[in-house]
């Protein structure tokens, strides 16, 4: 495997068709500024159809994938790169079929011992073709309320929903396969939100999203510019810190991530628990994302931070 | 939900979501020669500034469009705006202090919105139905802020062939709205976009024609008339409000544009100007219709919407567990889009109602596009079916008889009942 050297030719991969396109822009944007300060050849590329023609026509020495979502960031996009014998950026084609597809992952995290919510998981065809529903009344006695109903492959918040009640699941269910024909319900661990983000193996410190508003928090708070605060890192007991870059790590290993990723964990309010919600393959670079901070906090500027990103790039 | 709208500008996608004209029948040999003339007659004229209320040719222009609604005004009197948004934007500079409320219908048009916002205001939604602006509701409201010792600085409306809601406000129920805000000595912000646009039913007086102009400002746009692109709009209303307002303006921008202004007022010497309007309606109400038979041919009996005499809009609502914010993500799957109703609510109202444009798109792609969404609604509805177990009423027994709004669903919409017309009955697949 060849190290990537100065002055390379990089192709940033942005925007794309997927729901996360606007954040994808904007990563992808930042990511380019740094390479050209870098040095580097850059060539941005907004996904489409004419993708592969664009990258044998730009002919890469190496492709920074900085699209997230749907085909960016689930091992598509990988699988083509592969193709094309174009080395790049983060993780492989299995890992991010494995971190993209939630269920999948934490199917993988409980079989490795990683403490993750309870939850079930089922497609369309259950509901439509199996009787899920009639389950629903012991799944919901299961996990409690408030649950959360999430789709599997969405890397925002997009259509995350709470019920608070058994009317609400239905609701929330149709609006969870808008996304995808797979779902989940899962358990809602009230506490403290955290990630935890990794660079080559490596641990960094710890970040915390605190609502602004008490008093109301959802998921689409950690989203809005003003409504979440981040810290880092984290105010938390050393063992606890300790804890949670141990159960990243863990995570990284399981669903064999390379070069970087962020590993969501929530530390609940009553158990004083860690457990792991997700892990993204290819987490934001925008101003306000969380691994440019966590590597800020580490001492790695953001130019050093996709440097380094650039220099792990593999096929 | 900005993220996903932004999507909605992809080509490949037939977008219901725009609230734009359609600037493709201006036929371009008058384009031509307006601007030709323009160039010749005007040249420093038009590369000039102007006063920052506008040029009194174009005065007169506006003078002859409001007139064509039947309001009389002089033409002194107005303040020539950078489109009508504009003027959403000096009535706010003039008279919001943070804080201050803002009175709006519910839905509300979405681009007023980041406006109040942007000045802090604290809006408070009115509902509206086929009458539009609910006054009873309105006067409810105003009795309440009273006690709290509060005074909105202005009612915000649309009140013909509303955006988003495609409704217009009854005679009775502007009359009442005049009567309510000359006793009560408050300000209206009237937005009329659309009012020359009407495609069936007889015209009703603007709120300013029936006030008399001391509590009403007007507002006013050649947006949808003519053109968007030449960014023109104008208000006219209480003398000390436009004094201020026109300050205000001096400060964002001097004065619109000369070029623009110039070309406005030779495209009305040739004298065209309401030939092009009849054209443009002629196109609309097709397109209208086209939307209103695919949304009756397409959509369960589940599914409500508006048939606005006018306008540009029609406001959907579909059965309360459908979010049309994650609907929009299925939507765009299949290359369709629209605007998810709460945009048009401050509140996280409107989160089971769209609005659907007609003017923007040909009648196919109107069409497709509402084929399309029928079918991510229906692939919907089904789900929810399995998930509930219910089963959907085909065909109601009988027409539901129109009842008082029940108090409990105040802050919904009231929406006059679904087309049934043609309606294929039990869909297959």
């Amino acid at each position: 495997m060849a190290r990537v050297l100065a002055m390379t030719r990089v192709a940033v991969l942005k925007g794309g068709r997927s729901l996360e396109r606007q954040v994808s822009l904007k990563s992808g944007a930042r990511v380019q500024d740094a390479l050209v300060r870098l040095g580097h050849d850059v060539v941005g590329i907004d996904v489409g159809h004419d993708l592969v023609r664009r990258l044998r026509d730009a002919a890469p020495e190496v492709a920074f994938v900085a699209l997230h979502g749907r085909d960016g960031e689930d091992g598509t996009v990988q699988e083509l790169l592969e193709a094309l014998a174009i080395p790049y950026t983060g993780s492989g084609v299995s890992a991010c079929i494995r971190c993209s597809d939630k269920v999948i992952a934490k199917n993988h995290m409980l079989d490795a011992g990683i403490p993750t919510p309870d939850f079930f998981a089922f497609n369309e065809t259950a509901f439509k073709e199996l009787g899920a529903a009639d389950a629903l009344p012991a799944i919901e006695e299961r996990l409690g309320f408030p649950l959360v109903v999430k789709p599997a492959g969405q890397g925002s918040a997009l259509g995350i929903k709470f019920a608070v009640a058994a009317k609400d699941v239905p609701g929330a269910l149709v609006a969870a396969f808008s996304y995808g024909d797979k779902v989940l319900l899962e358990r809602h661990v009230r506490g403290r939100d955290l990630a935890v983000s990794v660079l080559d193996g490596e641990v960094l410190p710890v970040v915390e999203a605190l609502p602004t508003d008490e008093a109301f928090y959802d998921f689409e708070a950690r989203y809005e510019i003003g409504r979440t605060q981040f810290v880092c890192p984290a105010e938390l007991p050393e063992q606890l810190t300790a804890r949670a870059q141990k159960l990243a790590l863990a995570v990284w290993d399981v669903l064999g991530c390379r070069g970087f990723a962020r590993i969501d964990l929530m530390l609940g309010e009553e158990s004083g628990e860690l457990t792991v919600l997700e892990a993204n393959a290819i987490p934001g670079m925008t101003e306000t994302s969380l691994l440019p901070l966590a590597a800020d906090a580490a001492g790695i500027g953001f130019d050093a931070l996709i440097a380094r990103i650039v220099d792990l790039a593999r096929l | 939900m900005r993220d996903l709208m932004a999507l909605t500008e992809r080509g490949d996608i037939i977008s219901l979501a725009g609230g734009l004209p359609d600037t493709s029948s201006f036929p371009a040999e008058s384009f031509a020669a307006i601007m030709g003339s323009v160039a010749v007659d005007s040249t420093a004229r038009s590369l000039q500034y102007g006063p920052t209320e506008g040029l009194t040719v174009l005065k007169s222009c506006i003078a002859e469009v409001m007139a064509e609604e039947g309001t009389t005004i002089d033409p002194e009197e107005v303040l020539v705006t950078t489109g009508g948004q504009q003027v959403i934007d000096l009535v706010c500079k003039t008279l919001i202090d943070p804080g201050d409320v803002i009175i709006a219908e519910a839905p509300t048009y979405p681009g007023a919105v980041p406006t109040f916002c942007s000045y802090q205001a604290e809006i408070i939604q009115i509902g509206l139905d086929e009458d539009g602006m609910r006054i009873d509701e309105l006067e409810r409201t105003l009795e309440r802020l009273d006690r709290e010792g509060r005074r909105p600085k202005f009612i915000y409306t649309v009140p013909t062939f509303q955006n988003p809601a495609g409704t217009t406000m009854s005679l009775p129920r502007r009359r009442r709205l005049v009567e309510v805000i000359r006793a009560r000595e408050l300000l209206v912000l009237e937005d009329n976009p659309y009012g020359l646009l009407r495609y069936e039913g007889d015209p009703l007086p603007t709120l300013y024609a029936l006030e008399g102009g001391d509590f009403v400002i007007y507002l006013g746009t050649f947006s949808k008339i003519l053109s968007p692109g030449v960014r023109l709009g104008w208000s006219v209303g209480p003398r000390p409000v436009l004094e201020k307002m026109n300050i205000g303006k001096q400060a964002s921008d001097l004065c619109s544009s000369s070029l623009t202004q110039l070309f406005v007022a030779a495209y009305f010497d040739s004298g065209r100007w309401q030939d092009y309007v009849h054209s443009l309606k002629e196109i609309y109400r097709r397109r209208r219709d086209v939307m209103l038979d695919s949304l009756a041919e397409c959509l369960g009996p589940e599914c409500g919407w508006t048939h606005p005499q006018g306008g540009l809009f029609i406001w959907v609502t579909l059965p309360d567990y459908i979010d049309t914010t994650d609907l929009l993500a299925l939507a765009l799957d299949e290359r369709v889009a629209f605007v998810p109703g709460r945009a048009a609510f401050v509140d996280g109202r409107g989160a089971s109602s769209m609005r659907l444009n007609f003017s923007g798109v040909g009648e196919a792609d109107i069409r497709e596009g509402v084929r399309r969404i029928g079918e991510v609604v229906q692939e919907q509805v089904e789900l929810y079916e399995t998930l509930t177990g219910t089963q959907r009423i085909v065909e109601p027994a009988a027409e539901p008889a129109p009842a008082e709004p029940d108090a409990a669903l105040a802050d919904v919409l009231q929406l006059p009942a679904p087309l049934r017309r043609n309606h294929p009955g039990a869909r297959e697949g």
